[in-house]
């Protein structure tokens, strides 16, 4: 609950700081308001179930292991934003404020126990989201998918509210605990057809946050149009919000009627997997590969969904962490490499910019390599356990077709990673002097050495809930 | 505590190595292997093959899923592990004539290896095997890849993603085995050796198995990334893949597949011996067009681990212990031929058998190791071949009159190839291409001399690893046959 609280203080705080004439505590100052809230997030730690705001707000170790998450997620990208230096027209303070409003939204969608509280908190996200991905404002990428974006989220965000109308109708309340008390009684007496119907447009909605086919269509330009500190924060903190809030409503409400939704979840993700992986191997912009391999990081998560079983809650904290990590450490060396290199004047978010990383900066060229395994889930990286955890809770609920499915999707997935490893140990390239700040440098070892530790002892996080 | 520190002991070496720089990484690494071996003959010294699993250590890895990091070693792994131990300290030495860029990272990589190596032999936890045998993949993809030949981005693009692809059929079947486990389940493979499984799941474990084994071996029709990774590998690399890396496919079928799913086995069991069988003949008849010397060793490779899979899934104590004492002997004999060929290959800048012929004039000592090696492959009597190659025919003969008859033919073919690669670039008239060829240098001869020192050891006295062997492989078929 502090972190909410927190963050819109802290938000209009930034905003004022931005008066000031030294843009130089800025970014020590986010940095700052950043750690506050993910310190005070754990003060409620094995303290819950706690219910606040009339009932609306939940605060359980599961709502704050997702907040934590994503503040420190939020950290680590604030962290490697370096304060907008190099960028005479741009607005650090409004960045930084839209940031930290957003991750209220996040926050709000992760602990909702009412359909308000998770539209409110969408919406929150989204609005941010939407100004920042246009915040580029020369640049006619940007506005596209600032604009595409905003289309479609609004149509989504539409559906979304249709479908919490239709559960009212069926339901008589926007009550996650009364929802599922209808769905557990009357629901399974007499069957409502307008329940399932707000169900599934309820599901749409979020289904089109989280990018997920075939909702996925604004993905891959919106990745690229976006600045590329704001693509990490899209995939990273929307992705895990997105999630949270889809396994709580699932989860809470509708377990009920399991057998109505799950096939609906199921078919959806293979959709997702193979729309991601395939549309991956014909990329040759990191930056849009990364965009579909995010598509297909959805597909496993929402196998996990799928299943439903008693490690779904694990797999999804655990792949949400190794997926934010690796993809941090991956736009960041992108961010890093497409500075040095252009093309044609833009940013060069090519495979080929990355040719002759390792001999240039062995340092860069290791943190990717390791951020690749992981996601392409290799052993000995968190993000084989996230893909373990995930197919065990399928089996778990004895579904064995999804995770093979999934299992020929992953193997594809190896195909696009290792271009990147290829690229920058055995081919030979021109890329200049990379100076890499030490705040920089920092995050990045962060986020490798944990990606490692948890690959090693994946025990430190699994079953901390 | 001692098979944790066989598998800790590369990692460490291969560290210091990677630190001390490349100057004197040559000398840090073949220090470190030599440790290990040291270390892996003293447990054999230690070890009692009636014992059963020894050594054990276990770690709670995972607790509240049951997974734990589990390592012990009986028979049949302490025989891979003490084969890996002999291996790698000679494949570091093999390579002291040359100098290879970045030499740091080269020789740890081989020490990483080497220690995921070791890691799938001792591993007593299902998925603790897995991820050993995923996790040698990588430094052998980085020293194909980063050392290798001309082509080697494609090929060994390729070979990786081929691998990885059949394990991770085997990691959905691990997934469901511990499933199937009872409580709160867990991943000791020894609990899925209980499992009751219907036939119908057993087939699709099987299958599941068979193609990730299949693919790392290889067999038949899954050999396609093999030569061509073999041929674009700098030789260390060839040496760690054919000698030590197959083998990790081998040990998959007789600890896994063939405990875990006897029914599987009882259905499918033909149609797998008539693959192996058939890449036996089909991996000798490419092999005897071949030019390329190199090329023709991995052909000759993968014919022979079709007759080792034969053995194996023809489930009988002489198809079994034919098959490990064999995986010992292709070992020694395949890193041993590997390495006269990379020898001939420095001297005359070629591998062609065209271009080849009359080296015995200048280099008889070569020529006495390279005819000992292959005799040793050829399968002669007092030879290692031989032992094995007789337990395996006789197994599949066993098993099925014809199928051995064919099999059968692999003697006759392995001796049509291995003669004619000798005739063709030891005998002759001397070409242009040999003109100076220098004989053996000393560390050379370090290198051939244990290895033909093994050759006769197994082909004489083979009961030395026999016996180490044979009660875990005793103890296994009575599964087979539960």
């Amino acid at each position: 609950m502090y972190p909410i609280v927190l963050l819109s203080v802290l938000g209009i705080v930034t905003l004022f700081l931005g008066f000031s004439k030294s843009k130089n505590i800025l970014l020590p100052a986010v940095l700052l308001f950043l750690a506050i809230a993910l310190a005070t997030n754990f003060f409620e730690w094995n303290k819950g179930p706690l219910l606040y705001f009339y009932d609306m707000f939940r605060v359980d170790n599961l709502t704050l292991a997702f907040n934590g998450i994503v503040l420190a997620s939020a950290f680590m990208i604030v962290a490697i934003s370096g304060g907008f230096q190099d960028n005479a027209e741009a607005e650090p303070a409004e960045y930084y404020a839209l940031m930290l409003f957003s991750l209220v939204g996040a926050i709000m969608m992760i602990g909702f126990e009412h359909m308000i509280m998770l539209f409110i908190g969408v919406e929150i996200l989204s609005i941010a989201m939407y100004v920042l991905t246009g915040s580029n404002k020369r640049n006619l990428r940007s506005n596209e998918a600032a604009l595409k974006y905003f289309l479609m989220g609004a149509f989504a965000s539409g559906i979304m509210l249709f479908g919490i109308t239709l559960l009212y109708g069926a339901t008589g309340s926007f009550d996650l605990n009364a929802i599922q008390a209808y769905v557990s009684t009357t629901q399974q007496a007499v069957p409502s057809y307008l329940l399932y119907a707000g169900l599934l447009l309820l599901m749409i909605g979020m289904l089109f946050k989280v990018s997920a086919a075939p909702f996925h269509f604004w993905t891959p330009d919106v990745y690229e149009g976006a600045p590329t500190i704001f693509t990490t924060f899209m995939s990273t903190i929307v992705k895990t919000a997105g999630f949270a809030a889809l396994y709580r409503l699932l989860s809470h409400s509708f377990t009920g009627v399991y057998d109505f939704w799950w096939i609906v979840v199921a078919v959806i993700a293979i959709l997702t997997l193979m729309v991601g992986n395939i549309g991956a191997t014909t990329q040759n912009s990191f930056k849009r590969m990364m965009a579909y391999s995010g598509i297909s990081h959805a597909g496993y998560l929402l196998i996990a969904l799928t299943a439903l079983s008693k490690p779904t809650q694990n797999a999804i904290v655990f792949y949400s962490v190794a997926y934010s990590l690796s993809t941090i450490v991956a736009f960041g060396v992108l961010m890093l490499v497409s500075k040095e290199k252009t093309l044609d004047g833009q940013p060069d978010e090519r495979y080929d910019a990355f040719n002759g990383l390792a001999k240039q900066n062995p340092f860069l060229a290791f943190v990717m390599t390791v951020a690749m395994l992981s996601l392409a889930g290799i052993p000995l990286t968190a993000g084989f356990w996230g893909k373990f955890f995930v197919f065990s809770s399928a089996a778990d609920r004895g579904i064995i077709w999804v995770p093979a499915i999934a299992v020929l999707m992953s193997t594809v997935g190896i195909y696009y990673y290792f271009r990147v490893i290829i690229a920058s140990y055995l081919k030979e390239g021109d890329l200049g002097e990379i100076r890499v700040a030490p705040f920089y440098k920092i995050v990045l070892i962060l986020a490798t050495v944990l990606t490692i530790l948890f690959g090693l002892a994946p025990g430190l996080l699994e079953g901390l809930i | 505590m001692l098979t944790l520190l066989l598998i800790l002991l590369p990692i460490v070496a291969g560290v210091i190595t990677l630190v001390v720089g490349a100057n004197s990484a040559k000398q840090v690494a073949l220090i470190g292997a030599l440790a290990e071996l040291g270390l892996a003959l003293f447990v054999w010294s230690q070890f009692d093959p009636a014992a059963g699993v020894q050594f054990a250590f276990k770690y709670n890895w995972l607790a509240s899923a049951g997974i734990s990091f589990g390592a012990g070693l009986d028979g049949i792994s302490l025989l891979l592990v003490l084969l890996t131990a002999f291996l790698t300290p000679l494949i570091i030495l093999s390579t002291f004539g040359h100098t290879y860029k970045n030499g740091s990272a080269f020789y740890s990589l081989i020490l990483f290896m080497s220690a995921a190596l070791v890691g799938v032999f001792a591993a007593t936890d299902a998925f603790v095997f897995y991820l050993f045998f995923e996790a040698a993949l990588i430094p052998i993809y980085f020293l194909a890849a980063v050392w290798g030949g001309e082509n080697r981005l494609k090929i060994t693009f390729k070979f990786f993603i081929y691998t990885m692809f059949g394990s991770l059929f085997m990691l959905v079947a691990l997934i469901y085995l511990y499933y199937q486990t009872p409580g709160t389940h867990t991943s000791d493979i020894t609990a899925f050796y209980q499992l009751q499984l219907s036939a119908k799941s057993q087939g699709f474990v099987f299958w599941a198995f068979f193609v990730a084994f299949a693919i790392k071996m290889p067999l038949f029709p899954f050999h396609t990334w093999q030569p061509d990774t073999y041929t674009e590998s700098p030789t260390p690399a060839t040496m760690l893949l054919s000698g030590i890396m197959l083998k990790m496919g081998v040990y998959g079928l007789i600890r896994l597949l063939l405990p875990i799913v006897p029914l599987g086995l009882q259905t499918y069991g033909m149609l797998a011996v008539i693959l192996s069988v058939i890449g036996i003949i089909y991996g000798s008849i490419i092999a005897i067009q071949q030019r390329d010397m190199k090329r023709l060793i991995a052909y000759s490779s993968f014919a022979h681990v079709g007759l080792m899979a034969a053995g194996v899934f023809a489930a009988s104590t002489n198809g079994l212990q034919g098959a490990i004492i064999q995986m010992l002997a292709h070992g020694i004999n395949v890193v041993g031929l590997f390495f006269v060929i990379d020898i001939i290959l420095e001297r005359t800048k070629t591998r062609n058998l065209d271009q080849l012929g009359g080296i015995t004039q200048m280099a008889p000592q070569l020529s006495v190791y390279f005819m000992i090696l292959l005799l040793g492959s050829v399968a002669l009597p007092l030879t290692n071949g031989f032992v094995g190659e007789f337990l395996l025919l006789s197994s599949v003969f066993a098993f099925n009159g014809w199928l051995g008859a064919i099999a059968g033919l692999t003697i006759i073919l392995g001796s049509v190839y291995m003669l004619r690669l000798f005739q063709m670039s030891m005998f002759g008239s001397r070409s242009k291409w040999v003109e100076g060829f220098q004989d053996l240098t000393f560390s050379e001869k370090a290198v051939l001399l244990p290895l033909v020192i093994m050759v006769f050891w197994i082909g004489i006295y083979p009961n030395t690893f026999l016996t180490i062997s044979e009660p875990a492989v005793s103890h296994l078929l009575q599964l087979v046959a539960k």
